[in-house]
């Protein structure tokens, strides 16, 4: 089968390239690109004139509630909502019922993914078995199922022994170690991040120390049993001088931040009503926090966006703010949201979205994709720089409709994916 | 009288009034103070009205004072009492709406633990909703009375020094009073243990100290709130013998505030922990004139959010 994606901005970081060119895919691989390539016969050709043509983004952290908690979010319905997304793969946070923390779920995983799936689908081990934080879970055996990289996400490895033997277990399959980054003996009750807002609305707060203490002691465990360590949705400016400085001493350290810890903070709450669509973990932190994440998303000092999409039925959601499960969603809306809140205003460049979207997860999960070089595997997503679109979460794929960004307005969407060279129809 | 209407269908916050309504609230509860000294303590007011006091959290003292302006205004009232953990409860908040909805009720009156619960109760019934304490956020009502009480006691508001000592952090008492005195341009000194104070407690506009002393000194208004025992396994100070020694309110502390300052407390009170009994009992306290206040100045909240209801056809 061949493809021929004609006359679009391709914008590849992989190769520093930002350029008009003819993208030529040859049986789910990327044969040439090349300046008005003539296509050869029986060639599908796709028109990519006004649009951006970049390696296929990858959210490397999103909940897909498969198994246990389908009346939640599915693998097709969660991976409908990525390529609407304009996303070609996702990495499945691991607590599910039961967790995956044994081949046998992963391969349940894999499985549904190859039979309904609509983005390729890279399931994430447990770091502990049963997420408790006690006893490592079966690696290798995961691995042989499909697992790339290791968290206990919702939950922190809280223990420290524990964190250093999978810091140093994991060495073993050179997976990362993915930190939900939370001291959960500090700020106990906590529903929102601890400051100005808290304090107005009497709530129970989540200081930003129980992030950055975590991250502290973990980037010191890091130092002394080596692995590769990344820190899930950060969200403070102190952690983030924390990552900055393992790297300068030389940690292979890596960080992710989510669009909404970019794009809004602790006063979204209040103003909010006390909506419970403002209501995540990590919690929307200060101004001072915000502007520090978009710093750090400039400078390249964070290595990705995802969006820690995190479905939850209406009727979860729809109670009192204390007693909300956290979470949002957010594939149906990162891409866009990057696009009008910080490409457009100057904030990055559009090669530095591409990168924290698509390059960095790929390289940080250790999987294919992430560039368009010849021969490599031909992921591409195909978005709009120009068109319009409101977030309308009444219209989502995913099961899950509680987003904060319902109604917003946004400039710049997702046009369409493909997968090893495939349409993806959603 | 001042010359507004009240035009809203609720009372969920103090933020949400005017310095106008708060005074029209304060002025209407002082021609109401007169019914409960009456024989007879009993107005048609509100006769046909249907008011449910909702409430999700124990209450003696605020309920009763809801129930006795009810009767007093002659509305049909009827008590509700639920837990408000979501563990327990079989029904979930949306559908306690919908039913109390579907019965037509005028008024609701509302306390729950949950901060925003009468909001979104406000917001899914057509009836008023009075908040009568939500989590730590708010309890207007009872701002208004205490303002209602500084008023009687010092004819003013504006240009005041109030003292609020103890348990800043978890007390909607505070929330309530200051955004009230804020409005009415009075100056507020709050006072606690660290481990009690809210960690942005300046951005609340008010001045943090440290000591009793330091907040008091000067006062025309002395405001001791209530030490939640119950709290006390959380260990937010080592034990009520030091609480005590640290911020209790003797009479010998007492004389650094002004020579005719007035005490107060929402009650109920914890004596000997943050109040000694001879201060709570002596001549500068306040205290039991709150509670007589409490009961008009709710009438006036019920009679003025029944009137929003009738003048918008409700």
């Amino acid at each position: 089968m061949t493809l021929l994606i004609r006359n679009g901005r391709v914008v590849d970081p992989s190769q520093a390239l930002d350029e008009t060119l003819d993208v030529l895919i040859q049986d789910g691989v990327v044969k040439r690109l090349a300046a008005a390539i003539k296509p050869p016969g029986k060639a599908e050709v796709v028109d990519a004139t006004d649009l951006v043509v970049a390696p296929g983004l990858i959210d490397m952290h999103v909940h897909l509630r498969e198994p246990g908690f389908e009346y939640k979010e599915t693998v097709e319905s969660g991976t409908r909502a990525a390529a609407a997304g304009g996303f070609t793969a996702v990495a499945c946070m691991p607590n599910t019922r039961p967790v995956n923390d044994n081949r046998s779920v992963t391969e349940h995983i894999v499985g549904e993914a190859e039979r309904h799936g609509y983005a390729r689908v890279y399931p994430i081990g447990a770091v502990t078995k049963g997420e408790k934080g006690e006893e490592l879970a079966e690696y290798g055996d995961m691995v042989a199922g499909g697992v790339v990289a290791l968290s206990d996400d919702g939950l922190p490895v809280a223990n420290s022994e524990a964190m250093r033997r999978a810091l140093l277990y994991s060495r073993h399959y050179d997976l990362a170690v993915i930190q939900h980054a939370e001291d959960p003996t500090l700020g106990p009750d906590g529903v929102m991040h601890e400051g100005e807002f808290s304090t107005r609305l009497g709530l129970p707060g989540l200081p930003g120390a129980a992030e950055d203490a975590m991250v502290a002691r973990d980037l010191l465990l890091v130092e002394d049993n080596g692995g590769r360590y990344h820190v899930a949705h950060l969200s403070t400016a102190r952690s983030l001088e924390l990552v900055k400085l393992a790297k300068d001493r030389g940690l292979s350290v890596t960080c992710e931040v989510t669009p909404h810890h970019l794009l809004l903070t602790d006063r979204d709450v209040l103003e909010s009503g006390l909506s419970t669509h403002t209501k995540m973990k990590p919690p929307l932190r200060s101004e001072a926090d915000r502007l520090a994440l978009v710093e750090g998303l400039a400078d390249g000092s964070i290595d990705v966006i995802a969006s820690d999409h995190a479905p939850h039925h209406a009727d979860e959601k729809d109670v009192e703010f204390s007693l909300a499960p956290f979470g949002i969603v957010g594939l149906e809306t990162t891409l866009a949201l990057c696009l009008d809140r910080l490409v457009r205003p100057g904030l990055i460049s559009l090669s530095r979205l591409v990168e924290v979207l698509a390059v960095n997860p790929a390289r940080v999960l250790g999987v294919a994709g992430g560039t368009l070089k010849e021969g490599s595997v031909a992921d591409v997503t195909l978005f709009s720089l120009s068109r319009q679109m409101t977030v309308n979460a009444s219209r989502f794929r995913s099961k899950g409709r509680n987003t904060p960004f319902d109604g917003w307005k946004l400039r710049g969407r997702p046009v369409s994916t493909f997968i090893a060279g495939r349409h993806v129809v959603v | 009288m001042t010359e507004i209407a009240w035009q809203q269908k609720d009372l969920l916050s103090i933020a949400d009034l005017s310095a106008a309504e708060i005074q029209l609230v304060l002025d209407t509860a002082s021609s109401f103070r007169e019914v409960s000294a009456r024989p007879v303590k009993k107005v048609p007011t509100l006769r046909g009205k249907t008011v449910i006091n909702l409430f999700f959290e124990p209450s003696t003292r605020t309920r009763s004072s809801f129930e006795i302006a009810e009767k007093r205004l002659s509305a049909d009232s009827l008590n509700f009492s639920a837990s408000s953990s979501g563990l327990v409860k079989g029904e979930s908040l949306v559908d306690t709406a919908l039913n109390l909805q579907a019965m037509a009720p005028d008024l609701i009156v509302i306390r729950h633990g949950h901060p925003g619960v009468p909001r979104m109760l406000a917001e899914r019934v057509s009836a008023g909703v009075i908040n009568a304490g939500d989590g730590a956020w708010g309890h207007p009502t009872q701002a208004l009375l205490d303002a209602f009480t500084i008023r009687e006691e010092k004819g003013k508001l504006e240009g005041l020094k109030v003292a609020m000592v103890g348990d800043i952090a978890h007390s909607r008492v505070v929330r309530s009073n200051i955004e009230l005195l804020n409005t009415m341009g009075a100056e507020v000194t709050v006072a606690g243990p660290r481990t009690m104070m809210p960690v942005a407690v300046e951005t609340l506009g008010v001045r943090a100290v440290y000591s009793l002393e330091e907040a008091i000194r000067g006062a025309d208004v002395v405001m001791m709130l209530r030490v939640q025992l119950e709290r006390h396994k959380k260990v937010m100070f080592p034990s009520v013998r030091e609480y005590f020694q640290l911020f209790g309110l003797t009479r010998e502390r007492l004389r650094s505030a002004k020579r005719d300052a007035i005490v107060m407390h929402p009650g109920p009170m914890n004596r000997g922990v943050e109040i000694a009994s001879d201060v709570a009992d002596g001549s500068r306290s306040v205290i039991l004139e709150q509670v007589a206040n409490g009961v008009a100045v709710r009438m006036a909240v019920l009679y003025l959010l029944s009137g929003a209801r009738q003048e918008a056809g409700a």
